[in-house]
């Protein structure tokens, strides 16, 4: 990537009046502005737009019917096929086709697809292959472009019209967001993780507690989550309709980004003043595993409540929950046991570099004695694509994001989102467990 | 502006956009595919009922989820031309004024209006009248940032309108 990517890239925190957040401080920078307000409509250039073979190819149709001449910066516009790939049909091999066949005509820098290099789902793989800096404004084609702002940007999804103007333009519009500020302190138990939090916290917020909403996540129990939890909080952020989710840039996002890139960016952070919708605390110290129940992900309770619900399948993966630190959590639990007998154990490493790590590690090899499948990188069943569907009556464990009607499957399948210790202990098991009972 | 006249059809809060068209057919593109899915499991009364000038209510936070254009295309296909709710989704929200399926914000008119009422709308007026039960119901109209986009007909032919205007600019 061309160096100067960003455009005030000498700015600093002083430059900043004072009395705002870290969300309010970015979209000041990106519409040109000293400060905004929430509630304003803005401007804002974009520094980068990723699309997907889902929703891409509504966009490229309208990019054409704008009349474009091309996209604004090849380096800027990503397109990425993984919900569909590695092609599960015709009608996906022609939409595969269609992001190839574009981002060659438009000499995209950067374009993914699974067997061709580097690859993987789209908010694993950005951050992986250090296209996302703090700071910046990132436009995604999906919702759960949320998942940026743990590396401190402001990343929002958007629709495929909405991504093919600004692929166009370089720019968009954006109404500022009220913030939430939730603070988390004290220290997670062994058993618990980032997606424990941002479940108790969608139980806490509900499904639209976060509406039209920032919401940023801070606190001592944030900044002890290594960066794979921070990317799981962030993505899930948008189940409480939140219109981004971020976290402000520390040494752990430095060291992130020191291994992916050499791009400079500047970092804002939230002032001490700045004004809040609301301000909600958590006290992490006796937080159980989380699970949420059909059909919402905000139907939450600990997993010691939920009666032992006999399941038919276990997922592992997603954007959610495929990072390699996933994966390392779920094969210490499953390693030297076996799957459940009835139990469908479905393993799909987020990229290719997570696939390849996995290997090394023997990770893959844990997942293949223990009698599960393991997938190359791909969406999946997530969002009821391909890849190991439910039928009618099915329960699954998923680490993925939304359990909604039919979500994975027959429109009477059931899913039950959990974090990959809950979902690896309750394949072992047959049914939703908490880890303790299977592991040390 | 807009008036329409026609029957009410209700949903209740937070219907997803998995709901509105499933994951397994956004591999299609075709608009009158897409709308011949639309609803198809959580609603196929309203899906195969629905008429065009009919008008769709619905509760808190319409359309969350995921961010696919492919719902409102399916929508608009079934003969949705209009959504009163008592809020949406924001992806949603921008989705339907991208691709001309007018969003209303009109909170409460859901919770009083019956499924089957005679319902009228009016943008001009910014009402909503229930001629069954003989109750109005009056919203904002749309904020003015939006006029820009509104008045081009379509995010893309406002686009084109600002791509002509910085080629001769």
């Amino acid at each position: 990537m061309e160096a100067g990517r960003f455009e005030h890239n000498t700015g600093s925190e002083e430059a900043f009046p004072v009395g705002m957040t870290i969300t309010e401080k970015i979209l000041a920078r990106a519409s040109g502005r000293e400060s905004v307000q929430a509630g304003e409509i803005v401007r804002v250039k974009v520094d980068l737009v990723m699309g997907h073979d889902v929703t891409l190819p509504l966009s490229i149709l309208e990019f054409e019917n704008m009349g474009a001449p091309g996209v604004y910066d090849r380096e800027k516009v990503v397109a990425v096929c993984d919900h569909f790939a590695p092609a599960a049909n015709n009608a996906a091999a022609d939409r595969i086709k269609m992001l190839r066949d574009f981002a060659r005509e438009q000499g995209l820098a950067h374009y993914f697809e699974a067997g061709s290099g580097q690859s993987g789902v789209c908010h694993a793989l950005l951050p992986e292959e250090g296209l996302i800096l703090p700071g910046s404004v990132v436009l995604g084609a999906d919702s759960h472009t949320t998942t940026y702002g743990a590396l401190g940007a402001f990343a929002t999804g958007m629709g495929s019209t909405d991504i093919a103007a600004a692929m166009a333009l370089g720019e968009t519009w954006l109404r500022v967001p009220q913030s939430l500020r939730l603070y988390y302190r004290g220290e997670l138990g062994k058993w618990t993780s980032g997606k424990d939090l941002i479940l108790y916290t969608l139980g806490r917020l509900g499904a639209g507690g976060a509406i039209y909403q920032a919401t940023e996540f801070c606190g001592p129990t944030i900044e002890a989550l290594g960066m794979s939890d921070r990317f799981t909080m962030c993505n899930m952020a948008v189940e409480a309709g939140a219109k981004n989710g971020i976290i402000a840039r520390d040494a752990k996002t430095e060291q992130y980004l020191l291994e992916r890139t050499s791009q400079t960016y500047v970092a804002p952070s939230s002032d001490h003043d700045a004004e809040y919708a609301d301000t909600f605390e958590f006290a992490c110290e006796e937080l159980q595993p989380q699970v949420a129940f059909p059909f919402s992900p905000d139907n939450v309770r600990p997993v010691q409540e939920a009666g032992g619900v006999s399941i038919d399948a276990a997922i592992i993966g997603s954007c959610t929950n495929g990072r390699l630190e996933d994966l390392r959590i779920a094969a210490d639990i499953l390693r030297g046991r076996q799957v459940a007998r009835g139990v469908r154990l479905i393993v799909i490493p987020a990229t290719q570099k997570t696939y390849l790590q996995a290997l090394k590690e023997g990770l893959l090899e844990v997942f293949a004695e223990a009698g599960g499948a393991v997938s190359t990188p791909t969406c999946g069943p997530c969002f009821g694509g391909h890849m190991g569907l439910l039928a009618a009556g099915e329960r699954a464990v998923s680490t993925t994001n939304r359990n909604f009607v039919g979500r994975m499957g027959h429109a009477e399948s059931e899913v039950y989102l959990a974090s990959p210790a809950v979902a690896a202990a309750s394949a072992v098991v047959g049914r939703l467990v908490h880890p303790a009972e299977v592991a040390e | 502006m807009t008036t329409l006249r026609g029957k009410a059809w209700k949903v209740g809060d937070n219907v997803d956009t998995d709901q509105i068209i499933a994951g397994r057919y956004l591999s299609l593109t075709d608009p009158e595919e897409l709308g011949s899915h639309c609803f198809e499991s959580a609603r196929p009364e309203l899906a195969e009922g629905f008429s065009p000038g009919d008008i769709l209510f619905a509760g808190e936070n319409f359309g969350c989820g995921s961010s696919r254009e492919h719902a409102v295309v399916a929508l608009k296909a079934l003969g949705v031309s209009c959504i009163v709710a008592d809020s949406f989704a924001r992806i949603f929200f921008r989705n339907c004024i991208n691709l001309g399926l007018l969003p209303v914000e009109c909170p409460g008119a859901a919770a009083s209006i019956a499924e089957g009422d005679d319902v009228y709308l009016d943008t001009a007026s910014g009402k909503i009248e229930d001629l069954a039960k003989g109750l109005v119901f009056e919203f904002n109209p749309m904020p003015p940032f939006l006029d820009e986009v509104l008045a081009a007909g379509s995010l893309t032919a406002y686009v084109q309108k600002r791509l002509s205007e910085r080629h001769a600019g």
